[in-house]
C-alpha cells in the first residue's frame, strides 16, 4: 500500500513522516517518530495510556490515524517539561509517589494537564471523572488524584 | 529422630499414619530419609514441597538446620503472585 | 568481625520518603518499557491464535503467508525443542500448541515481517485445518463424570482415584475432629461460593525484542517479573544453553503475577533465528485477555461452627479452582489460605486443581488466597448477624496468634494479625455512622511472603558513593527500598546510591519478583552486601591506622576506633577510604547471595463501607481502610501504594471483572471496554494504616507486602454490600444484575 506524506508538528517541532493510511498517530509517534513516552495499552481508546493532544484537545491517540495529524500541533508526555524545569505535575507526581509501575503516568500527565488548562480549580470530583479514560492498575488512584489536586492548588497559588 | 507431620492428602500413601520419624539435621536430610523410607512419598516431594521448622516456612533451601525438638511439617511448594 | 547492622528502631534513612530514583524517567516518556526497544533490522511479529475452544491441529499451511512480500520466517511448534518435561513442557505446549489447540487464543504458529502491518496480514495468510472437539470451561462441569477429557495422564501422585482425569491436583490437610467440632457449635452455617476469573490487567501488554543466531548466542529484552525465569525457560525452549542467552528486564508496565512466567519470548526468538534478524513481538489488549495468564475461576463450599460466645468449634472448606489448560491452579494455597487467620481446634480443607479449555492460569497477587477468604470471612460473617455478635470480637477470639497452631499445620511464629484487628477497631472508619442504603463490612487476609534465591552486587566508587545491582524487576518502587537499606547500612546520604536492575549477565541468578520477596529478600542481600563493603572499608582503615580491624568500627559513614586502646586516630570518611582504594587493596564491593527462608507473613483486615442503588443495583464502594502488617515500612509510601493497589484490584475483582466465556468456548469480552477494571470515578481515597510487628528473618524487619492487601477485599466488600441488602452475597462479581436479583429474592 502507498505511503502518505504528513506534515505536522510535535511539541512545537516541525515533522514530515509518509505513513500508511492504516497506521494510528501512536504508531506513528513511537514507530516514525521514535516519540515512545505515549504507550499502547490497548489500542481500542479503553485505557487512556495514548493520551496526547492535538491542537489542544486531549485524544487517544491509538483512534486517531496518522494521517489525520496533516497539519496539526501535537503534544506529548515529551514536550511538557520546559527545558531541566518539570512541568508543575510531573514535580508533583514524583513527590506523591502518584505512579508506581509508570505506564499509565504519560498519559495521565497529559489527560491532568489538559483539566488544569481548562479548570484550574477542579474538585476532587472532577478530577476523578476527568481521569476516568485513564487506566490505573497499580495505584488505586489515591496519590494520583492527590497529586493532582495539590498541582492545581500550587498553581494557582502561583498565578 | 524427627518427627514431620504430613497433610491429610499425603497420610493414605504411609499406612494412615498423620507424621512420620526420620533422621536428619538439616532439611536435605530429612527429604532424603523421608524419600528412602517412605518411597510412596516420592512423587510429592518430586512434585516440590516447602518444609515447615519451628513455624519458619523453608520454600526451597536443603541446608536449613534442624534440631532434635524441632517442629516440622511438610507443605504443598509455595509460590506467589 | 562479621558486621551486624539489625535493628529495628533508630533509623537514619529506612522510614523516610525520599524521591524514587526512576520518577523523572517515568514521568518525562523516557523510561523504557517492553516495547520501547528497537534495533537495526528489526523484524515485527504475529501470533496465529486458535479460533476455538478445543481442537485438533490437522494441518497449518503457511505457503500464503511466506510469499508476501517483506515476510521472513514463519515458526510452529516444529521450531522449538522437543524432549522437554514437566513444567518447562507445559509452558511450551501454551507458548505454542503442539497437536491440540486447548482454549480460544492457543498460538498455532508465528510469522515475522518487515513491518507490524505486513505481519499482522501474514498472520491472517496462515491457514489452519482444525478437527473440533468437546470442550468444557465451567470448573464444576469440568470435574463431572461426562466431561470431556483435556489431557489424560495430566494428574499427579497427589490425586486419590476415582476422580475425573481433569483433576490434576488434590491438596487436603487440617486436624482434630470436625463432626464433633460441629456437634459442639450452636450455630452451623454451610454456604457455596464462586468467583469467577479475573485477570492481573496490567496495562502494559506483554513485549519483546529478541535476536538469537545460529551460533546458539542471543539477546532478549522483555517485560518481566523474573529474567533469570525468562532465560532459563527460552533457552530450554530453543534448545541453547542457558548463559548463552542474555535476558535484559525492560521497565515493567505492571505484572501482579502474570509476568512471573512467559508468552511470546521463545517465539519471538525462534522466529529471530530462522530470519537471522531481531524479531519484536508485542501482545495485543485482546491477546492479553485470550492468552496470557489469569487466575483461577473458583467453586467453593465453606461449614463453620460457632458457639453463641462466638468461638469457632469447627471449619471446613473444600476449594475447586479452575486452573485453564494445565495444571496450576493453586488450590494448595487457596486451602492453606482459608483459615490461617483462626485458632482452629478442629478443622478440614480440601483443594482440588482442575483443567478446563481455557488460558493456563498464572500467579495473581497471593494466588488463591483472596478467593478463600472470600468464603470463609463470608460465613463468619454470618454466623456473627445471626448470633448478634461483633465482627472484630470474634475475630479477635479466635485469632491466630504466636504458638498457636495454623490450620495448615506448623505453630505459628511471631504474626501481627491480632495487631491489624486492633488498630482496624480504633480506627475512626468503624465507628462512623453509615447512611441509607450502605453497608459495611470487614475481612481478615493472609498471605505467606516468599524468600528465594537472590543475588546483590554492591560497588563503591571513588568519590564514595555507592551503586547496587539488583536481580529482581522493579514492579513497585523497590529501587528506592534497596537504596535507602543501603544508605542506612553505609551511612551515606539516599541520593548517593543508584540501584539498578541488572542483566541476566552481569550478575547471579535471581528468582522471580514474586512472593512479595523483593523488599524482603532483595533488601536482605542489600543490607549484607553493604556490610561486606563495609568490613572492607573497616579493614581499609585498620590498616590505615595499622591497628587490628576488631579495633574499628563503622558509624554514619565513618570508620572510628573502637576504643582507648585502638590508638587515638580522628574518624576516616568514606570518601577518604574511597579515593585511593586502588592502591590500599583495589576496588572496594560488597556481594551476597542466598537463599534467604526468613519471609514473615502478613496478615491484614480492612474495612469498607459499600453503597448499594436499590434502582440498578450498582455498588459505589464510599469508604476504604486498610490495615497491614508491613514488619517494617522501608519506604512508607510505596508501602500505602502496595495497600490502595491491592484493594483497588480487589474492588474490581469483587465488582466488576470477570472472565465471559460463550457456549462455544470462546473468550466474550476481551477487552478494557467489557471487562472492567476500577476506574478513577468508581473509588474513594484508599486509608492506610501501616502496623509494624518486626520479621525476625529480616534485619530491619521487613515482611513482605505486595500480595496480602488482595487477600480481604473480596470478603470484606461482599460483607459490605451482603449488610446493605440484607441478603447474603455468595457469588462474585457483585455485578449490578446479581445485586438486583439478591433484592428482588428479599422482597419476594
Amino acid at each position: 500500500m502507498s505511503k502518505t506524506h504528513v506534515t505536522a508538528k510535535v511539541n512545537g517541532d516541525a515533522v514530515e513522516f509518509l505513513c500508511d493510511p492504516r497506521e494510528t498517530l501512536l504508531d506513528v509517534l513511537r514507530d516514525r517518530l521514535g516519540l515512545t513516552g505515549a504507550k499502547e495499552g490497548c489500542g481500542t481508546g479503553d485505557c487512556g495510556a495514548c493520551s496526547v493532544t492535538v491542537d489542544g484537545r486531549l485524544v487517544c491517540s491509538c483512534l486517531m490515524l496518522g494521517v489525520e495529524a496533516e497539519g496539526k500541533e501535537i503534544g506529548t508526555v515529551e514536550g511538557i517539561a520546559d527545558g531541566e524545569t518539570l512541568h508543575p505535575l510531573q514535580k508533583k507526581f514524583i513527590e506523591y509517589a502518584a505512579l508506581q509501575c509508570g505506564i499509565c503516568t504519560p498519559g495521565i500527565l497529559i489527560a491532568a494537564k489538559s483539566l488544569l488548562e481548562k479548570n484550574p480549580d477542579p474538585t476532587e470530583t472532577e478530577v476523578r471523572y476527568w481521569l476516568a479514560g485513564n487506566l490505573c492498575r497499580c495505584t488505586g488512584y489515591d496519590k494520583i488524584i492527590r497529586a493532582v489536586m495539590d498541582t492545581a492548588a500550587e498553581m494557582r497559588e502561583a498565578s | 529422630m524427627v518427627d514431620v507431620a504430613l497433610w491429610s492428602g499425603l497420610r493414605p500413601l504411609v499406612g494412615g499414619q498423620d507424621s512420620i520419624a526420620v533422621e536428619g539435621r538439616t532439611v536435605g536430610q530429612i527429604l532424603d530419609s523421608i524419600r528412602r523410607n517412605y518411597p510412596a512419598l516420592a512423587p510429592t516431594l518430586d512434585a516440590g514441597v516447602s518444609v515447615v521448622v519451628d513455624g519458619r516456612v523453608i520454600a526451597s533451601s536443603l541446608t536449613e538446620p534442624v534440631g532434635e525438638n524441632s517442629e516440622v511439617v511438610l507443605m504443598m511448594r509455595l509460590k506467589g503472585g | 568481625m562479621a558486621l551486624d547492622s539489625s535493628k529495628t528502631t533508630d533509623f537514619k534513612y529506612v522510614g523516610t520518603r525520599p524521591d524514587r530514583p526512576d520518577g523523572l524517567d517515568k514521568v518525562t516518556g523516557r523510561a523504557k518499557f517492553g516495547a520501547d526497544a528497537t534495533a537495526p533490522g528489526m523484524l515485527f511479529a504475529a501470533i496465529k491464535r486458535s479460533p476455538h475452544a478445543h481442537a485438533k491441529i490437522l494441518k497449518i499451511d503457511a505457503s500464503k503467508a511466506l510469499a508476501m512480500d517483506g515476510v521472513k520466517a514463519v515458526v510452529t511448534r516444529a521450531d522449538f525443542a522437543e524432549g522437554l518435561t514437566g513444567e518447562t513442557w507445559n509452558v511450551l505446549e501454551n507458548v505454542m500448541a503442539g497437536e491440540t489447540a486447548l482454549y480460544d487464543g492457543h498460538a498455532v504458529a508465528a510469522v515475522a515481517a518487515t513491518s507490524a502491518l505486513i505481519a499482522r496480514d501474514a498472520m491472517k495468510a496462515i491457514e489452519v485445518e482444525y478437527e473440533l472437539l468437546p470442550h468444557v470451561t465451567d470448573v464444576d462441569k469440568a470435574m463431572a463424570a461426562d466431561a470431556p477429557v483435556i489431557r489424560a495422564g495430566a494428574a499427579d501422585a497427589s490425586v486419590p482415584e476415582g476422580l475425573h482425569p481433569n483433576v490434576v491436583r488434590y491438596y487436603e490437610s487440617g486436624h482434630g475432629d470436625v463432626e464433633a467440632g460441629f456437634a459442639e457449635a450452636d450455630l452451623v452455617i454451610e454456604d457455596h461460593f464462586t468467583t469467577e476469573a479475573t485477570h492481573q490487567g496490567y496495562i502494559e501488554p506483554h513485549a519483546c525484542l529478541g535476536t538469537l543466531g545460529a551460533d546458539g548466542k542471543g539477546e532478549l529484552w522483555c517485560c518481566t517479573q523474573g529474567h533469570w525465569n525468562v532465560q532459563k525457560l527460552c533457552a530450554a525452549m530453543l534448545g541453547i544453553e542457558t548463559s548463552q542467552l542474555r535476558v535484559t528486564a525492560s521497565e515493567i508496565g505492571g505484572g501482579f503475577g502474570g509476568k512471573t512466567t512467559i508468552f511470546i519470548e521463545p517465539v519471538a526468538l525462534a522466529l529471530s533465528r530462522k530470519a537471522n534478524r531481531p524479531v519484536k513481538l508485542v501482545m495485543t489488549r485482546a491477546e492479553v485477555f485470550r492468552a496470557s495468564g489469569p487466575t483461577s475461576s473458583t467453586s467453593m463450599d465453606v461449614k463453620i461452627g460457632m458457639k453463641s460466645d462466638g468461638t469457632i468449634t469447627a471449619a471446613q472448606g473444600t476449594f475447586r479452582l479452575q486452573g485453564g489448560a494445565f495444571p496450576g491452579g493453586p488450590c494448595e494455597m487457596t486451602a492453606m489460605c482459608a483459615f490461617a487467620p483462626y485458632n482452629l481446634t478442629n478443622v478440614h480443607q480440601v483443594g482440588y486443581d482442575v483443567m478446563t479449555n481455557r488460558p493456563k492460569q498464572a500467579a495473581y497477587r497471593a494466588p488463591g488466597s483472596p478467593m478463600a477468604a472470600f468464603a470463609v470471612e463470608s460465613v463468619i460473617d454470618e454466623l456473627c448477624n445471626q448470633l448478634g455478635l461483633d465482627p472484630f470480637e470474634v475475630r479477635l477470639k479466635n485469632a491466630s496468634r504466636e504458638g498457636t497452631r495454623a490450620s495448615f499445620g506448623p505453630k505459628w511464629p511471631r504474626i501481627g494479625l491480632v495487631e491489624t484487628l486492633e488498630a482496624a477497631r480504633a480506627h475512626p472508619h468503624y465507628t462512623a455512622p453509615l447512611k441509607e442504603g450502605q453497608g459495611r463490612g470487614i475481612s481478615c487476609g493472609f498471605w505467606f511472603n516468599h524468600g528465594g534465591e537472590t543475588s546483590v552486587s554492591l560497588a563503591m566508587s571513588e568519590d564514595g558513593s555507592a551503586q547496587i545491582m539488583v536481580g529482581t524487576p522493579d514492579i513497585g518502587g523497590s529501587r528506592a527500598s534497596m537504596a535507602l537499606m543501603a544508605a542506612e547500612v553505609l551511612g551515606i546520604p539516599y541520593e548517593n546510591i543508584r540501584c539498578t536492575i541488572a542483566d541476566t549477565s552481569s550478575l547471579g541468578y535471581n528468582e522471580i519478583s514474586h512472593g512479595s520477596r523483593v523488599t524482603y529478600a532483595s533488601g536482605l542481600a542489600t543490607i549484607k552486601a553493604a556490610e561486606a563493603a563495609v568490613e572492607e572499608l573497616c579493614r581499609r582503615a585498620a590498616a590505615k591506622w595499622d591497628i587490628p580491624e576488631e579495633a574499628v568500627y563503622w558509624e554514619d559513614g565513618y570508620a572510628k576506633p573502637s576504643g582507648p586502646n585502638a590508638g587515638d586516630h580522628a574518624p576516616l570518611h568514606i570518601t577518604e577510604l574511597t579515593a585511593d582504594m586502588g592502591a590500599t587493596g583495589g576496588p572496594i564491593n560488597g556481594h551476597f547471595e542466598a537463599t534467604p527462608e526468613g519471609a514473615g507473613v502478613s496478615f491484614a483486615t480492612h474495612i469498607v463501607d459499600a453503597e448499594v442503588d436499590p434502582e440498578t443495583g450498582a455498588t459505589k464502594v464510599v469508604r476504604y481502610t486498610v490495615v497491614q502488617d508491613a514488619g517494617k515500612a522501608i519506604h512508607p509510601t510505596y508501602v500505602e501504594g502496595q495497600f490502595q493497589g491491592g484493594a483497588a484490584q480487589g474492588i474490581g475483582w469483587a465488582l466488576n471483572e470477570e472472565y465471559i466465556y460463550g457456549e462455544d468456548g470462546r473468550l466474550q469480552n476481551a477487552g478494557f471496554l467489557d471487562y472492567r477494571i476500577p476506574v478513577a470515578s468508581d473509588l474513594p481515597f484508599i486509608d492506610t494504616v501501616i502496623v509494624e510487628v518486626p520479621n525476625p528473618g529480616h534485619p530491619f524487619g521487613v515482611r513482605g507486602v505486595g500480595e496480602t492487601s488482595i487477600c480481604p477485599p473480596l470478603a470484606a466488600i461482599a460483607n459490605a454490600v451482603s449488610n446493605a441488602v440484607g441478603v447474603r452475597m455468595r457469588q462474585l462479581p457483585m455485578r449490578p444484575s446479581r445485586v438486583l436479583e439478591a433484592l428482588e429474592s428479599k422482597d419476594g
